[in-house]
């Protein structure tokens, strides 16, 4: 199973198994991750599971679609790495990955 | 007011023929009788017409997955020009003040412009700085409530404290805010007699005094250096200044009634709910943790706007019937948030639910309420006092509740608190 790791803004790290074809909201939400809240479920229409990917992940996290980037015109502090982690589908490239968490969902 | 708390007449949803069901009819939400029409609609007709009523004609969709399907796509279902039905004289809408414009009934691009000139006002980060502010007030209001005899909760405790709020992010001065609640109290209402206003006339006028009081307002902020509150963002953020005063009067009523009577509804909602639950209520007290996740529970059991309205751009297929192009759709949350594929046991308020987030309250997509955190934020304080200074706030009489499919609320609730800590 891909190995996720995702670090709140205080630092602290969550290691996670997340299974293949999951995406990453469900990975931390269903794990009991805090800081990523999902309020839609993983319809890409409420921006509260935003997330940051270092530069390196982007190829295989590919890029924001089109509805994702007019959701994340909203949410707080987006910078050019912004994702919303509902959009991006785990599979064997993402083992490894490591994501960074907003200090707050807006 | 007497036409609110008239007797409930039993009226039999499930002998009307599906095209006779009007599932906005005001008076069922007075009467907390909507609820056998909603499930009728789910089950039967998730995509429904109504061809003629008061307030025209309209589509219901009443599913979970169809509500999200609809909010998610604002090029087809667009929020222009308003996102309430409107009452019908002679087939047209009737309009109170043509021309006002507000970014909650704008698509693309320019809806997108000023909501990001408000949203750092309701920020989270802006937030932290009006918690300690939030806190005090509820503090204040809670220590000064009468013990051992009743009393409105609506008025002495959801309207102050959100009346506070809201002043405070207007930079109006204290001293104004029931007039804030006076505003939004009558923009969302119906006129008639024994109404907070009788006549559209009476209403115009009140439309006329709010808006001067604004005018003045801005004209003051403009000639000013910038400051933190909204008015004063409006009138120097690049994005907003040029607006015309109808667009701007239009963005200061939307704060009003968003920032008012939505949040002061759960509010009440919260303290109505809970008491209709003891075993609830005896969770929250025993575990006070759980106050995030019975607030949200609240929202969704409350839903404090039942339904929002879109206009169809195009002819579209939609669950299986053909929606026209300028047809009026209603999203009804009310329904969505009661969904048994969507959520379980969705009738029963429970306080901690495995994802009490997961509701449509606030709605979804691009016009997701821009205040969330900021409603959420007032009714985790009021509770956070409360549970520390009262051991029960117990519920003496039937609320009496709003008269309108759109603001699911409260006229008034009459509470005893029996002792303090
Ligand atoms: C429990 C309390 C609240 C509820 C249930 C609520 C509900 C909603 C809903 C359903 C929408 C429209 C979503 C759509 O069209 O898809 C909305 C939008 C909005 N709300 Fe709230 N609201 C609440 C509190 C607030 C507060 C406190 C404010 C004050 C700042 C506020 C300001 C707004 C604004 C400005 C919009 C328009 C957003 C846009 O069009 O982009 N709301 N709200
Ligand atoms: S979970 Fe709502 S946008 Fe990702």
């Amino acid at each position: 199973m891909p190995k996720i790791t995702y670090v709140e803004s205080d630092g602290n790290r969550h290691e996670i198994d997340v299974d293949a074809g999951w995406n990453l909201m469900d990975g931390a939400v269903k794990n009991g991750v805090p800081g990523i809240d999902g309020d839609c479920g993983g319809n890409c229409a409420c921006a509260t599971c935003h997330i940051f990917v270092s530069a390196e992940w982007a190829e295989v996290t590919g890029e924001r679609t089109e509805a994702e980037q007019e959701m994340l015109e909203f949410a707080e502090n987006v910078q050019s790495n912004s994702r919303l982690a509902c959009q991006i589908e785990v599979d064997d490239r993402l083992d490894g990955l490591v994501v960074h968490l907003p200090e707050s969902q807006y | 007011m007497s036409d609110v708390a008239a007797p409930v007449e039993v009226e039999d949803v499930a002998a009307l023929p599906l095209e006779e069901l009007h599932p906005a009819k005001a008076k069922r939400f007075a009467n907390d009788t909507l609820w056998p029409v909603f499930e009728r609609l789910r089950r039967e007709a998730p995509v429904h017409y109504t061809p003629e009523s008061e307030v025209g004609a309209y589509w219901s969709i009443s599913r979970w997955d169809d509500i999200m399907a609809v909010d998610t796509d604002h090029k087809t279902f667009s929020s222009e020009p308003n996102i309430t039905l409107l009452p019908h004289v002679d087939g047209q809408a009737d309009v109170t003040v043509p021309g006002l414009a507000m970014f909650i009934a704008m698509d693309p691009p320019k809806h997108d412009i000023q909501r990001k000139t408000v949203s750092p006002a309701v920020s989270p980060t802006n937030l932290k700085l009006l918690e300690p502010l939030i806190r005090e007030r509820a503090a204040k209001i809670l220590d000064s409530l009468p013990i051992g005899e009743p009393f409105d909760w609506v008025d002495l405790v959801s309207k102050e404290l959100t009346a506070m709020t809201l002043a405070t992010l207007f930079g109006v001065p204290q001293e104004y805010r029931r007039l804030l609640t006076h505003w939004s109290d009558i923009v969302t209402a119906q006129p008639g007699p024994g109404r907070i206003v009788e006549t559209r006339e009476e209403k115009i006028q009140v439309f006329q005094d709010y808006h001067a009081y604004f005018t003045k307002l801005w004209n003051e902020r403009v000639n000013a250096e910038p400051t933190g509150d909204l008015i004063s963002m409006l009138a120097h953020s690049p994005a907003t200044r040029n607006m015309s005063p109808l667009e701007f009067f239009g963005n200061v009523i939307l704060l009003t009634v968003g920032g008012n009577d939505t949040t002061r509804n759960t509010m009440t909602g919260s303290v109505y709910a809970l008491n209709k639950n003891p075993d609830e209520f005896a969770k929250l007290k025993a575990s006070p943790e759980l106050l995030p996740s019975m607030v949200s529970e609240t929202i969704r059991w409350q839903t404090p706007l039942a339904y929002m309205k879109r206009r169809a751009t195009r002819d579209v297929e939609f669950g299986g019937k053909t929606i026209r192009e300028g047809d009026t759709v209603a999203m009804w949350y009310v329904s969505g948030n009661r969904d048994e594929s969507v959520i379980d046991r969705p009738n029963d308020y429970i306080i901690d639910r495995e994802r009490p987030r997961q509701h449509m309250s606030f709605g979804f997509g691009i016009h997701r309420c821009v205040g969330n955190r900021l409603a959420e934020l007032q009714l985790q304080i009021v509770w956070e006092e409360a549970l520390k200074r009262f051991p029960d706030i117990v519920v003496v009489e039937e609320p009496v509740r709003v008269l309108s499919s759109f603001v699911k609320g409260y006229e008034s609730m009459q509470v005893v608190i029996p002792a303090r800590h």
